[in-house]
């Protein structure tokens, strides 16, 4: 596949690399001479200098040809108009863009950009797992469907310790997909599954059912 | 008319004291807290330091009650993202943003925002002006 790459820092030269690796054709844009002079030397020809959001730029960068467009600069707004001149100068199929603030998730969705990638939110959640008080963690997010995948503990007292499932009022479209006890081997979760303390349990949600999911599951 | 103008520049700073002497509701935001210096004494409206990307920024600066929206920081992709969350996320009227390259104007108007390029407009003035 045919990969253009807008942001030659630290991200896009690895994720240049691990394109490389995988066979595909890489082709990064970068504004700084000095960091396209650095990845040339590395890597051959496979850096021009320029603005990725201009359309010559990326007219001469083969941009009706490319695959995926993926930007990752520093600033969301760069990745965004990036992204927007790729998609509706140059038709290309997947656009991806990097964000700092992850508030800007939603917008970009509207705004045509087919994935986001949020930088701070996965920080942020590999902090959150570390601090055991949080009962609900995002492991994964399907963003083409709008469905996220979370795991919930089972804190010791909770009030749902000793519950059948088929006895909580989970939200809908939600689905327990598995539970891990602490000494017994993972299951998948039937109606008649009881929860005990320490259960982790991985589940396929919405957003928006979030919170009515938690407060379900631990009774708080 | 409530008037959020984001970059209070020259042009920025210009267009709310024009407003203001009209009796508009003008809230000018800037990063910038030395940008206001802009604006002289008599000036009634707000001068509000915020980042016009930032929702929560805008949600202070009044961007849901606002009749219009103007983006003229110096960046290009700023003024094109502002204009984009005002018109699209808080449904702002009347929404102008600047954009000087004149490629990337042709562009968003053709997404249906209503987008300036001083550079064009200037150098057709230039030009008529030498014809003149």
């Amino acid at each position: 596949m045919y990969i253009i790459i807008v942001g030659g820092g630290r991200l896009g030269y690895y994720l240049a690399r691990t394109l490389l690796d995988e066979q595909h054709e890489v082709l990064i844009i970068e504004k700084d001479t000095y960091t396209v002079q650095s990845i040339v030397n590395e890597m051959g020809s496979i850096c021009i200098k320029g603005d990725g959001c201009e359309t010559s730029v990326l007219a001469e960068a083969g941009t009706n040809r490319a695959d995926i467009f993926i930007s990752v600069t520093g600033d969301d707004e760069d990745n965004l108009v990036a992204c927007q001149v790729a998609k509706y100068k140059f038709n290309v199929p997947r656009t991806i863009s990097r964000i700092r603030n992850p508030k800007h998730e939603a917008l970009f969705k509207k705004l045509g950009v087919d994935v986001t990638v949020s930088s701070t939110s996965i920080i942020l959640e590999h902090i959150k797992h570390e601090v055991p008080t949080n009962p609900l963690m995002h492991l994964l997010s399907i963003q083409e469907k709008g469905l996220e995948i979370v795991e919930i503990k089972i804190q010791p007292g909770s009030k749902t310790v000793g519950k059948a499932i088929k006895d909580l009022t989970l939200p809908a479209e939600s689905i327990l997909a598995l539970i891990i006890h602490r000494d017994t081997n993972p299951s998948v979760p039937s109606p008649a599954t009881v929860l005990q303390a320490e259960d982790q349990i991985i589940a396929v949600t919405k957003p928006d059912n979030e919170a009515s999911l938690r407060s379900a599951l631990t009774g708080s | 008319m409530k008037i959020i103008i984001m970059g209070c520049g020259r042009v920025g700073a210009q267009l709310a004291i024009l407003l203001d002497k009209e009796n508009h509701e003008v809230i000018t935001l800037d990063l910038n807290v030395d940008s206001f210096r802009r604006l002289p004494p008599e000036f009634k409206g707000n001068a509000l330091l915020g980042n016009g990307l930032d929702e929560d920024s805008l949600i202070k600066a009044g961007i849901e009650k606002a009749d219009a929206f103007i983006a003229v920081t110096q960046g290009d992709n700023r003024n094109i993202m502002a204009a984009q969350i005002a018109k699209h996320i808080f449904d702002v009227p009347k929404v102008i943003c600047r954009i000087y390259d004149p490629l990337r104007r042709d562009l968003y108007s053709m997404l249906g925002l209503e987008a300036l390029s001083p550079t064009t407009i200037f150098a057709q003035m230039l030009k008529e002006k030498l014809e003149s």
